[in-house]
């Protein structure tokens, strides 16, 4: 609501200083989204069939995983597919915390989700191409790896 | 250049949908209201974001992002880049066309891949929700590590695809 409540502030001050450069901001609008709509309608699809595929339930269930490395292994590989928003998440990992999943696998679960993501790969390498849009998502999977082991240790979870 | 529309796969979804609609199928009744929710709260985002970037390419000049984020910007430029993302709305898939917006008017190939980088991470209404549910130290540790991981990452990135005299693309 802020959100919106902001940028009609701001189109209305845009609109109020100047209205013909106005015009043409809505109008790079819509071309810059008409142009990738498309694969935000692809991203929807698949979106709405890994939702479906992985419940939370489901996820709940593999992220209890006893065995530390593979409860790792699911937690990144789903983090790396899923596309989840933060309120969803969170409360999720909540719950998972109390009952005993280890900070370790949720830091590795939420950090994947926020830095990889497959499903977005139409829209990102629409602006990237594929092979950069992959190596990106690959640099991500690291980064997000390396923020759990260091989440893993600090929690005193694992140890060197 | 227009993104490709891959229409035979979406026609073949909304027949799924419809079909599963039509006869009660529970799995495909499941997905396509998954699609219509998800739909939904994007519709939520993407307008406005797509109207402050169009604002973003009236009202600030080509000079001015060249001369904080351009090539001879100083090392503040990813702190500006932070904050940008820390404002930023939705996920990465609001994240791309404001890199796009960025690239276009003149910022240096690392610093609009450490905004991508930052947009995942440091999103400021997300990291409220985080550290109220998983606690600070968890939340601080995680942006701890990151953030020099994501500057660093993008530097490198960066050098390697400009080796290869990569460029960033538009799709409108």
């Amino acid at each position: 609501m802020i959100f919106y409540g902001a940028t009609a502030i701001l189109l209305l001050i845009s609109f109020y200083a100047d209205r013909k450069k106005t015009t043409k901001a809505l109008k790079i609008a819509w071309k810059k989204f008409s142009g990738i709509a498309p694969m935000f309608i692809v991203m929807l699809v698949l979106v709405s069939i890994s939702l479906y595929l992985l419940p939370n339930e489901l996820i709940r269930k593999y992220l209890g995983e006893e065995d530390l490395v593979k409860g790792m292994g699911i937690a990144m590989l789903v983090g790396s597919i899923a596309l989840m928003p933060g309120f969803i998440v969170f409360p999720l990992c909540g719950i998972l915390r109390e009952q005993g999943v280890p900070y370790m696998v949720l830091s590795g679960f939420t950090t994947s989700l926020m830095m990889v993501g497959l499903i977005t790969l139409p829209v990102e390498k629409e602006y990237f191409g594929l092979k950069t849009a992959l190596i990106r998502n690959g640099i991500g999977l690291v980064i997000a790896l390396i923020v759990a082991l260091t989440t893993g240790l600090i929690f005193a979870e694992v140890a060197i | 250049m227009k993104a490709k529309f891959p229409v035979i796969l979406i026609i073949a979804y909304a027949v799924f949908i419809v079909f599963s609609l039509v006869s009660g199928f529970q799995p495909g009744k499941d997905i396509g209201s998954n699609f219509l929710s998800f739909t939904l709260s994007m519709l939520k985002i993407l307008p406005g974001a797509f109207i402050l970037i169009g604002l973003f390419q009236v009202w600030v000049s080509k000079e001015r992002v060249e001369k904080h984020l351009g090539e001879d910007s100083s090392i503040m430029s990813f702190l500006w880049v932070m904050l940008l993302a820390g404002t930023t709305v939705g996920g990465l898939y609001v994240a791309f066309p404001v890199a796009w917006a960025l690239y276009e008017k003149g910022a240096r190939l690392q610093v609009v891949l450490a905004y991508i980088g930052f947009a995942a991470v440091c999103r400021i209404p997300m990291i409220i929700f985080e550290a109220s549910f998983m606690g600070i130290k968890f939340t601080l540790v995680r942006l701890l590590v990151s953030i020099p991981l994501v500057v660093i990452s993008s530097i490198l990135f960066s050098r390697s695809l400009k080796a290869g005299n990569w460029k960033m693309r538009s799709p409108d």
